[in-house]
């Protein structure tokens, strides 16, 4: 397994890094203990989005047949291509 | 009148002498086409690049512009050339790639750079490379 580190321009999220969002709606409580459980909180939803940059790892897997059948044919490319090797 | 007919046939006996002998010494020529850049090959020695797990270059220590570049171009030329081999190979770019880091980090010389499996910077000693356990 090879791990590799991708940086996902997630356009969206970028935007918001760092900033805080919060959504607030009347509280309705349906019962006894919903009233209970309400009680206390604001009744607003808080994410803050993290100010590093969303990094998703991706785990790409490359099976070991699979070097051993490119092997030579990649052996002659970098001989062929010396300059860039 | 003085036959000049016989001296001049020498020169040309002498020119299909020394025609193979040009040939063997301009044949080599090419190979000098393939000398990695100056610029490349000064850092690479100096382990300021090295060659990295996925078959490419990598720094080791942050490079000046002019080295960035050089490169940087090399690994877009590489990028192209696995591409195109990996198309013919029926593989993907990466698995190409990954097969060619292994072989390059396996050529790599001693006191040159190359990455480990863990993403860390070695140097090349006289022994084998420490290297992905899938590499040929």
């Amino acid at each position: 397994m090879t791990t590799t580190r991708v940086n996902v321009p997630v356009a969206y999220l970028a935007n918001l890094r760092g900033s805080v969002m919060s959504r607030c709606r009347p509280v309705v409580a349906k019962s006894a203990v919903g009233i209970a459980l309400v009680m206390g909180s604001s009744g607003c939803i808080t994410v803050k989005t993290p100010e590093k940059p969303i990094v998703i790892e991706l785990n790409i897997n490359i099976k070991t047949e699979v070097l051993y059948r490119l092997a030579s044919d990649a052996n002659q490319t970098i001989d062929k291509n010396a300059e860039i090797f | 009148m003085v036959h000049h007919a016989r001296p001049t046939r020498l020169p040309i006996r002498t020119a299909l002498w020394l025609a193979p002998v040009a040939l063997m010494l301009v044949a080599p020529l090419p190979s000098f086409a393939q000398a990695r850049d100056p610029v490349y090959a000064a850092a690479r020695s100096a382990g300021q690049v090295g060659e990295k797990v996925d078959g490419y270059l990598g720094f080791v220590t942050p490079p000046a512009p002019d080295l960035r570049k050089t490169i940087e171009d090399i690994n877009i030329k590489r990028r192209a050339v696995y591409a195109d081999k990996a198309k013919g190979a029926g593989a993907t770019i990466e698995e190409y790639a990954l097969t060619s880091g292994c072989l390059l980090i396996s050529h790599t010389t001693p006191g040159e750079r190359y990455q480990a499996p863990d993403g860390s910077w070695q140097t090349r000693g006289a022994g084998m490379p420490i290297r992905d356990p899938r590499c040929p």
